[in-house]
């Protein structure tokens, strides 16, 4: 008789290492499957925030073994009420690192690398290295990015079929006060965030002449001060949220605005909300939305049950309500579609190219970064890159694609109009006219 | 010096930290999780992370109960034991890791088994504002349950079992003012103005000429007036029809003398609240006609508040609740924007005397102090009075004895859910039977290897059995998910202990702050496909 060392994924062993009857056709219950998790399995989580503590915590008590974190914010007072890594000591340093270093301290085993950077910082390979990406972020606009990049990796075959080694999965998480979704996105498959964008309404803004002719609300007072009078005063000085002097000044300013107006409810609390627009998070909705992404994720890679069909929504403010909804792809979806189709000659170069791709009306793409299978065409920062791959410019695209005549390649910029642009990555399918092979441009447009 | 010194400098503390929170719960909320002392029985993950999300919050002392030592399988399930904690008391490793997350809070351990306490000293708990009961089986929730009740502490019991799992409050009666729903319509009385609010839209002209006063006049001026006109024109009544309605609409749309009328774009959005019904709602009726409502000395604050109401409302009210006060954002100029939200501000200042006068007088008479009840809480209770709420609980051990049979086998044969391999009724039966099992036979099902077909077969017996007592049939009980569960031996996987702890703590800020309305029945997580559901059995 040999002694069984007690195992310290006693709980999780029941789950992984039996076989079931309600699990994904995929699930080969056992010890190799256990430990395939721990060697193989990496997962990046985005946001080191109220989400993102508890995700690591959560993915580093499911058997995953090596994991990543990415946050470029640093640690704040305010956040010590829901982030529960961070302590008073740690006010100032970066969340990634401390949330990274915290898990390592009481889960032995697991590796966690943090990044403290911004997520546009990194090169789109650095993405492409995860099995998964969980994201634990309270912006659209990040969210939208990441987005973008997991779904610029998906290829299509000729039948317009997703390429299942291209996929990247994405686990997405988010919350606000007793409200908080969990959604599995599987580019090619279920709907990828861009498909169904229309359920981030975009943020209430005040119109200018409100703010300076006829405000009514505390909120009125308080961006007046901010937008308006913060520049009238401090001329060219730039305002920081992060800087209690000027929040202060902020506050105050409001307070005036407000006793002129004889409007009431202008509070520091308030002010800060507004001016920083914070969306109030509490820690219980954290932890329940991180778990069920967090057990998403695990289902996902191990297969051990079903995976959330694809969209789960927690409302606790009245009673306790959760639905889930199965949203439907959008076939034309710009981001995980099978891309924009341009047909090009074979003589443009890259610079025309990038010119193009700003005028293109569904792209208008400014300044656009140029990736072809992972190698930088053009860069337009930094600066280091920039000089290396500025000679490209003058060069046909069709040499730089080493004379294929019909491919995938990846443009990153400020993509949209106006106030509205934002940091993008879209894929394009391009496609060079006038060449032998290709006859049926149609169907790589995927009619 | 040393104290104040101290006390200052733990104000200015939590001022900081609780700036995002008291925008949900407000400062009075977090008064209230200050004050309250928070008991957890079995500091497993379920319990812990309840705990951990509490601590944060700031809430005023924990203590946590756990008769065990901390085992190498712990580690991998609870983030609140680590690698030097193995042998050692579990409750004290739990305890003193949640007292780092927040000093401020006062954290006791209590190195016993629970069901000790409960079977031998339950006075214990009655030093509680309210216990979390975690990971206890049947017979111990409902003997706890009653323990709570005789000494009027809260409970609430939640239970992580594999992929599943249930969240259960037990409170006799639970009241709350400020319910804060996310959507609940205005109190305009745009159909029935007070004399002030009505002679103050006379003081206005719609049909200006001068295009700046008219794209400032704000909508609730607009539609009182529309309204107006309309009632007169049809013999007093409102538009009711679909093409009512929209006639009425039109009515508006014609007024307007140019197309950036923000004023008069918001007058046709809102058109559809002059259609609110007049009167009270009928959550409302049946709150005022509540047996409670009639007041003695052992009446709570809420009841008599509600007495107060009741008697406002047929008197002075007219048969409409106090008015709220507050008026939303619209597009106006700063002046009559001001001068309305008076208007407003006013009337509901009159009906808080009469509700406050009125509150004395029953004072009074059922032999209380009249100033007991403090003002801000009478104006809180006038301002949220359309929106009060009364939660109930049935015991535990009413609800396992007779749970509802219609309502059971409605939900073991929900056609939402029938085409799914789990169903919430299914595992409540389920998580029920193993309870059974394991006072039968010392283990849960499938608790250790080998075995396992002769733990699914006797579970199945048992469901059955379950069944037969409370009068249902076994549809909806599949092989699968019986299988499933032995499947899970117990396992208290960490994600689903976070999830149900997470809602657990959820709720019990919602009980202790007496805002937002705690879950109704018995909640089931599904964690296969996530259709977990609210069970009112």
């Amino acid at each position: 008789m040999v002694s069984i060392e007690p195992s310290r994924s006693r709980d999780l062993d029941k789950l992984l290492l039996r076989p079931g009857n309600i699990v994904a056709p995929t699930f080969e219950a056992g010890a190799q499957l256990r430990e395939d998790i721990k060697e193989y399995v990496r997962i990046l989580v985005v946001g080191a925030g109220g989400l993102g503590c508890e995700l690591l915590k959560d993915l580093a008590l499911s058997g995953f073994r090596n994991l990543e974190v990415i946050d470029m914010d640093r640690i704040e007072v305010t956040n010590l009420n829901r982030q529960f890594l961070f302590r008073h000591e740690d006010v100032g340093n970066p969340k990634a690192d401390v949330a990274a270093k915290r898990v390592m301290e009481r889960v032995s085993g697991v590796d966690i690398i943090p990044h403290f950077c911004r997520i546009e910082d990194k090169p789109l390979d650095f993405y492409n290295d995860f099995n998964i990406i969980v994201l634990g972020l309270d912006s659209i606009e990040a969210r939208s990015y990441i987005n973008s990049v997991a779904c610029g990796f998906l290829e299509y075959d000729a039948d317009d079929n997703p390429r299942q080694e291209t996929i990247k999965p994405m686990v997405d998480g988010g919350t606000e006060g007793f409200k908080g979704h969990a959604r599995v996105i599987v580019p090619g498959v279920t709907p990828c965030f861009e498909c169904t964008i229309w359920l981030f309404p975009p943020q209430v803004k005040f119109p200018l002449c409100t703010l300076a002719e006829t405000p009514r609300t505390a909120a009125h007072c308080i961006e007046y001060a901010h937008l308006i009078k913060w520049n009238e005063v401090h001329s060219g000085k730039a305002f920081d949220p992060d800087n209690p002097d000027h929040m202060q000044w902020v506050y105050s300013e409001a307070v005036k605005r407000a006793e002129l107006f004889g409007i009431p409810g202008v509070t520091y609390s308030l002010t800060q909300g507004v001016v920083k627009n914070i969306i109030p998070a509490i820690a219980s909705t954290n932890a329940i939305i991180s778990a069920a992404c967090a057990l998403e994720t695990l289902k996902m890679v191990s297969g051990c049950s079903k995976t959330l069909s694809n969209y789960l929504t927690y409302n606790g403010v009245e009673g306790l309500h959760t639905k889930v909804t199965e949203f439907v792809k959008d076939k034309d979806c710009l981001v995980c579609g099978p891309g924009v189709l341009l047909e090009l000659d074979t003589s443009i170069t890259l610079k025309k190219f990038i010119d193009l791709l700003e005028d293109h009306p569904k792209l208008l793409i400014a300044k656009a970064s140029i990736t072809y299978r992972g190698k930088n065409l053009y860069m337009q920062a930094p600066p280091v890159l920039e000089e290396m791959t500025r000679s490209n410019l003058d060069i046909t695209l069709f040499e730089l694609m080493d004379k294929i005549p019909e491919d995938t390649i990846h443009a990153t910029g400020l993509a949209g109009k106006g106030e509205t642009k934002q940091s993008s990555l879209r894929k394009l399918r391009v496609v060079f006219k006038g060449l032998d092979g290709v006859t049926d441009v149609d169907m790589a447009g995927g009619a | 010096m040393y104290c104040l010194f101290f006390n200052t400098k733990m104000i200015i503390r939590s001022f900081s930290i609780y700036l995002d929170v008291c925008r949900i719960w407000g400062e009075q909320g977090q008064a209230a999780l200050e004050k309250a002392s928070v008991c957890l029985l079995n500091c497993g993950p379920t319990g812990s992370e309840a705990l951990k999300n509490l601590v944060l919050g700031g809430v005023g002392s924990i203590t946590v109960v756990d008769g065990s030592k901390v085992q190498v399988g712990d580690l991998g399930n609870n983030f609140m034991v680590d690698e030097l904690s193995v042998g050692q008391s579990k409750a004290k490793c739990v305890c003193s890791f949640l007292q780092v997350l927040n000093d401020a809070v006062k954290a006791k351990f209590v190195e016993e088994y629970p069901d000790a306490l409960i079977e031998t000293n339950p006075s214990f708990f009655s030093q509680f504002t309210l216990i979390i009961g975690t990971q206890l089986v049947e017979d111990l929730m409902v003997k706890l349950d009653r323990i709570c009740r005789e000494a009027n502490v809260m409970l609430i019991c939640a239970r992580s079992y594999g992929l599943t799992g249930f969240v259960r409050i037990s409170v006799k009666e639970h009241t709350v003012i400020e319910s804060k729903p996310d959507h609940f319509l205005d109190d305009l009385r745009l159909n029935s103005p007070w004399p002030e609010l009505k002679s103050f839209a006379e003081t206005i002209d719609l049909n200006t000429t001068d295009p700046v006063v008219h794209k400032h006049t704000p909508y609730v001026i607009i539609l009182v007036k529309t309204t107006e006109e309309w009632v007169k024109n049809h013999n007093g009544s409102l538009p009711s029809s679909r093409e009512e309605k929209r006639e009425f609409k039109d009515l508006i749309k014609a007024r307007m003398i140019a197309a950036d009328e923000d004023n008069y774009k918001e007058a046709m959005e809102a058109s559809f609240k002059v259609c609110a019904p007049r009167g009270i709602s009928s959550n409302l009726k049946q709150i005022i006609s509540d047996s409670c409502a009639e007041v003695d000395s052992n009446s709570s604050d809420f009841w008599v508040m509600v007495a107060a109401l009741q008697e406002f409302i047929s008197n002075e009210g007219g048969g409409e609740a106090p008015l709220e006060g507050s008026i939303p954002d619209m597009t106006s100029s700063t002046e009559l924007y001001v001068s309305l939200q008076k208007i407003y501000q006013t009337k509901a200042e009159a009906d808080f005397n009469v509700i406050h006068q009125r509150t004395r007088d029953i004072l009074k008479k059922i032999g209380r102090d009249p100033d007991s009840i403090p003002k801000a809480t009478m104006k809180s209770f006038c301002k949220n009075a359309r929106k009060l709420r009364v939660c109930r609980y049935r015991s535990m051990e009413d609800e396992f004895n007779s749970p509802s049979q219609s309502e059971l086998q409605k939900y073991l044969t929900d056609e939402d859910y029938s085409s799914c391999d789990s169903t919430a009724a299914g595992f409540y039966i389920l998580l029920r039977a193993v309870d059974r099992f394991a006072a039968n036979y010392n283990s849960f099902p499938g608790q250790y290897d080998g075995g396992m077909d002769e733990d699914i077969s006797r579970l199945k017996t048992m469901a059955i059995s379950l069944l037969n007592d409370v009068g249902c049939n076994g549809t909806g009980l599949t092989e699968d998910l019986i299988n499933e569960i032995c499947r899970y031996g117990a396992a208290e996987l960490h994600t689903v202990a976070a999830f149900i702890g997470g809602i657990a703590s959820q709720e019990v800020i919602k009980l202790i702050t007496r805002q937002f309305v705690p879950m109704s029945g018995t909640f089931i997580f599904d964690g296969i496909n996530h259709k977990s559901q609210l069970l009112s059995l």
